[in-house]
């Protein structure tokens, strides 16, 4: 989704020129997020979900907890898995087959995001030391593009965490037994929420919508936890930031970060 | 990738890293430009114990053709770890990870390169790593910078890179490998001195945001430092070994 065509050019003018003016394209202020609808337990099927609405950005996120074997380094800790994918219902623009690039990048960052943050307390999914921990996969599908897909995924797999709901394994002949109708709360310990921000020119922007996104020279995008903390960040597009700059876009993360912190806490109470 | 000890310490009373540098040191570093006959232009690296080869193509002819770009130059980057670059042999298929450092390497490297005066044509960076030991993707663009100039395409500046971080709850300089397994945060960062700006830049860990603002700053400083490094590599080739 990155091919220039003439058209996308006049729109990277149009917007500029209002940023300008001090205008958005949809009339938001520069640090204003889009309008985000977060309904939870969308797959009831699925341990814990959240579909989420960034403007007209549309994603689902679902979460599946199920026993696995512990990484080889790590027998203590339980496995926190999260995946971004694009369907090809989502644009015109894309394809089916192999991830690109792209979209590596996304769940790479999305992932990022969640696990820096140490959201999910992943030691206490054990089950047996070393033997069978508890993994957790939060998989998430775009299904509808707007842009900024990286916050989009973001509150998607963090809704749904927040209303994941836990099995219970016990070891039993050296294999984990499924407990029945013992289901808990998956251990949460932070809010983590991404802040992602276009630079447009010289113009700093949150949550760029589509055309804003074909129009940006370069973004950032900050994940923030509860205590105000900045734990992941990653610099995207062709172009760079200034110092000042990245401090500016460190302080927008934090304020706009606990605005849509509140939101993904009023998802969590609704769902009770 | 192995290595870890849960009971080393990363940083004694004197202010000492588990390498024996001090928060603010740099670990060794070694760059050569040129070396590869074929390539356009190249470079090695060694920062600490990363050992990097990059290699540059081009302006050439674009294949497949219909990446071409009739308004610009395209610029194409591969990062590549060896299977015996790191403790267990690595796959040597390229991993979600390299895809990743690829793209956000070449997105470093794009601000700096004046790819419009080169229309239609691609202009290949092989980054090969030989030897891991944590910071390779600065390492790798820092060399990457050096093969380009190298390869004689135009440049408005070189990008220098090295990673902050933070471990014992202290703001350092270059963290290494141990330092990002057991560390508090890595930050890389990437960043044209002459142009002050940043263009490589991730984060993980947790940081305050006054510790996010040094680490911005130490980031910064430690690629000023690089980037006399860059340029030396540039005259030595150029110029001879001697004084200006």
């Amino acid at each position: 989704m990155t091919s220039t065509s003439v058209i996308d050019q006049l729109k990277r003018t149009q917007i500029l020129e209002l940023l300008e003016q001090g205008k958005r394209v949809d009339g938001r202020a520069f640090d204003e997020a889009r309008e985000i609808k977060i309904e939870t337990n969308a797959i009831p099927k699925a341990n814990g979900s959240a579909r989420v609405f960034l403007g007209d950005t549309e994603v689902i996120c679902g979460v599946k907890i199920q026993p696995d074997r512990p990484f080889p380094d790590t027998g203590d800790k339980g496995l926190f898995i999260c995946t971004a994918e694009l369907l090809p219902l989502s644009h015109p623009t894309v394809e089916t087959g192999p991830p690109q690039p792209p979209v590596i990048e996304l769940a790479r960052v999305v992932d990022r995001g969640i696990r820096e943050s140490h959201m999910v307390d992943v030691s206490q999914l054990v089950i047996e030391k070393d033997k069978s921990v508890i993994g957790v996969f939060a998989d998430n599908v775009v299904v509808d593009y707007d842009g900024n897909l990286f916050d989009a995924c973001s509150y998607a797999t963090t809704a749904a965490l927040l209303t994941s709901k836990t099995p219970k394994w016990n070891w039993t002949d050296d294999s984990p037994v499924l407990a029945e109708g013992e289901e808990t709360p998956l251990p949460i310990t932070t809010i983590p929420v991404s802040v992602t921000m276009g630079k447009i020119g010289t113009y700093i922007i949150v949550d760029p919508n589509g055309d804003e996104w074909e129009s940006m020279d370069a973004r950032v995008t900050i994940t923030t936890d509860s205590d105000g903390n900045i734990c992941a960040l990653q610099k995207g597009g062709s172009d760079g930031f200034t110092q000042d700059e990245i401090n500016q876009c460190g302080e927008i993360s934090v304020k706009v970060g606990a605005k849509i912190r509140e939101k993904l806490k009023e998802a969590q109470k609704d769902s009770q | 990738m192995g290595g870890r000890d849960a009971t080393m310490v990363l940083l004694d009373e004197n202010g000492i890293r588990c390498d024996g540098r001090k928060v603010d040191e740099p670990r060794r570093i070694m760059i050569r430009a040129g070396g590869l006959k074929n390539a356009d232009g190249s470079a090695y690296i060694e920062f600490g114990d990363n050992k990097i080869l990059v290699g540059v193509f081009g302006p050439r002819d674009v294949h497949p053709k219909h990446m071409s770009d009739t308004d610009t130059g395209i610029l194409r980057v591969r990062y590549h770890m060896e299977p015996f670059s790191v403790g267990e042999r690595k796959n040597p298929a390229p991993s979600r990870r390299e895809i990743e450092i690829s793209k956000v390497i070449k997105e470093a490297l794009e601000p700096a390169v004046m790819l419009d005066k080169f229309p239609r044509t691609a202009v290949d960076v092989f980054i090969e790593v030989l030897q891991a030991d944590g910071g390779t993707r600065c390492a790798a663009l820092t060399a990457a910078s050096v093969a380009l100039a190298d390869a004689g395409i135009p440049m408005r500046d070189m990008v220098a890179a090295i990673a902050a971080g933070k471990v014992a709850d202290t703001v350092i300089l270059d963290v290494n490998n141990e330092e990002d397994q057991a560390g508090q945060a890595d930050m890389p960062i990437g960043y044209m001195p002459s142009l002050k700006k940043i263009t490589l830049l991730q984060l993980d860990g947790v940081l305050t945001p006054e510790e996010y603002k040094k680490c911005v700053d130490v980031g910064v400083k430690g690629c000023e430092l690089v980037y006399e490094l860059q340029k030396k590599a540039l005259h030595d080739k150029y110029f001879g070994k001697g004084d200006d």
